[in-house]
């Protein structure tokens, strides 16, 4: 049932990097449930430029759940009170009339804000690139069925596959740790035989970049497990320490 | 060295010491037991430990495992609150799958610690330590150093020790909860399934050792009170 919903909203505003942010209020008026949250920070963002005051800066791009690209601390919970599923698929029926909503960016040392709401995710990409990948030689077109992997491994990988690489776990770990992020792109290479080669290797380059870039140490408080948007099982960061430890046991 | 500059091999450091200081506890525990039956008993135990070679070696173990956990404790929270960044959030609510006991495993550790210095003040610095150097600092009543079965007649009686001892164990209790299935975790024996396993297993398992340490506690207070 649409009905129409008016709320404050407590926003972080934070002009860069290095300027000291703090919350502004800002009364939303009849607002429909049936808006999803950016479309309500759209509204929000078309009064501020109407009034002439500068736009909230957040991070959005596919609001389809698949890009990994939007974010928020939405009232304590990284994508909002919503479980799997991200900021762009929540909705305002979820909240009620004459509440505030708290919006934070996420707060961690390995996410540095660029403005507002918006954090620089580059550590990401930087683990990745350290060894997230799988080198082939080029050649002619393998067989489809020339290697044969179990249903099960197949599952697994891509459940770790599924990891759109949005950095929750890390906004919802008391420990800035991103565990639940490398042990899935760790997994999802080394459940399969064409990751193996390079399984130790991987693992080792990928774990020692997330610590080189500022992460914390796992405490295994599952607080990653229960805010992330795709549902990714700590299992996998089990998987990563097993990885982890056997190629360095056998350096 | 990778037990020192990685992240995961720190947390293999905190794992075996974990691992090793609960089964000192099922040791601890299964000979207080004794106790619950015959306190002459107890006190052959505590002959055959007392200060000899074995016990020594075991208490000096025990102590380098103890600092270990500890160190790496500190270090750990201090990377992580430094990981953690700057600013705080300023509205946080903890997941239902998300226990309490895993976010504060430092408090609870710091009151086991605590209460462990004045389990030592109690019992060890009565017993071994006067063994070693040749003491005779006995509580007034106590039969030589190896006399344990009265020491915990004469801590049970006081309901002050009963309290502390219980707080205590109920701090032990929500440590090792978390602990436990932790470990496991951490040294990548677990999965989807054992997950949940080493979980119920912790649990009970821990909740099994702290009632075999509260039994001896209450059962000398209620005997101290008839």
């Amino acid at each position: 049932m649409e009905k129409n919903i008016s709320f404050k909203l407590k926003v972080w505003r934070q002009r860069g990097p290095k300027e000291k942010g703090q919350f502004k209020v800002y009364e939303m008026k009849e607002i429909p449930t049936d808006t999803s949250f950016l479309e309500m920070l759209d509204i929000l963002n078309e009064q501020l430029i109407n009034a002439g005051e500068e736009p909230v800066v957040f991070d959005h791009d596919c609001r389809e759940g698949i890009c990994g690209m939007c974010s928020l601390y939405i009232n304590g919970h990284p994508h909002g009170p919503a479980t799997g599923a991200t900021t762009c698929q929540l909705y305002m029926r979820r909240f009620k009339d004459g509440e505030t909503i708290t919006v934070e960016p996420w707060r961690s040392a390995g996410f540095p804000v660029i403005r507002d709401l918006m954090v620089d995710r580059r550590a990401y990409d930087k683990i990745m690139q350290a060894g997230g990948y799988v080198s082939i030689n080029t050649g002619g077109v393998p067989d489809a069925n020339a290697i044969p992997i179990s249903k099960e491994k197949a599952d697994l990988a891509m459940d770790a596959a599924s990891c759109i690489g949005c950095g929750a776990c890390v906004a919802a770990c008391k420990n800035g740790s991103a565990m639940l992020f490398v042990s899935a792109k760790v997994s999802q290479l080394a459940l399969l035989p064409q990751g193996q080669v390079e399984a130790a290797r991987r693992a080792k380059a990928m774990l020692s970049k997330m610590d080189e870039l500022g992460f914390g140490n796992c405490t295994n408080t599952r607080a990653c497990e229960a805010e992330c948007p795709k549902c990714i099982s700590i299992s996998n960061i089990a998987r990563l320490n097993r990885e982890f430890i056997a190629a360095k046991l056998s350096d | 060295m990778w037990l020192i500059d990685s992240s995961i091999g720190r947390k293999v450091v905190m794992s075996v010491t974990g691992a090793a200081l609960i089964l000192f506890l099922t040791f601890h525990m299964t000979m207080n037991c004794v106790a619950l039956i015959s306190g002459d008993a107890y006190n052959v135990i505590c002959e055959f430990l007392g200060a000899n070679w074995y016990a020594q070696v075991g208490t000096y173990g025990l102590a380098i495992l103890m600092a270990l956990h500890f160190v790496y404790a500190f270090i750990l929270t201090i990377q992580n609150r430094r990981a953690r960044g700057s600013e705080r959030y300023a509205v946080t609510e903890r997941p239902k799958s998300v226990e309490w006991a895993s976010q504060n495993m430092l408090v609870l550790g710091i009151i086991v610690l605590v209460c462990l210095l004045l389990h030592l003040a109690n019992f060890w610095s009565k017993m071994q330590l006067q063994e070693l150097i040749h003491g005779t600092n006995f509580v007034p009543g106590q039969n030589g150093p190896t006399d344990g079965a009265f020491l915990i007649k004469y801590t049970f009686s006081q309901w002050y020790y009963v309290i502390i001892y219980t707080i205590w164990l109920a701090a032990l209790w929500f440590h090792l909860s978390h602990g436990f299935w932790s470990m496991f975790q951490t040294v990548g024996w677990s999965g989807t399934k054992w997950q949940r396993r080493w979980q119920v297993i912790g649990i009970i398992y821990v909740t099994l050792l702290v009632l075999g340490f509260l039994s001896v506690v209450y059962l000398y207070f209620f005997k101290s009170l008839c």
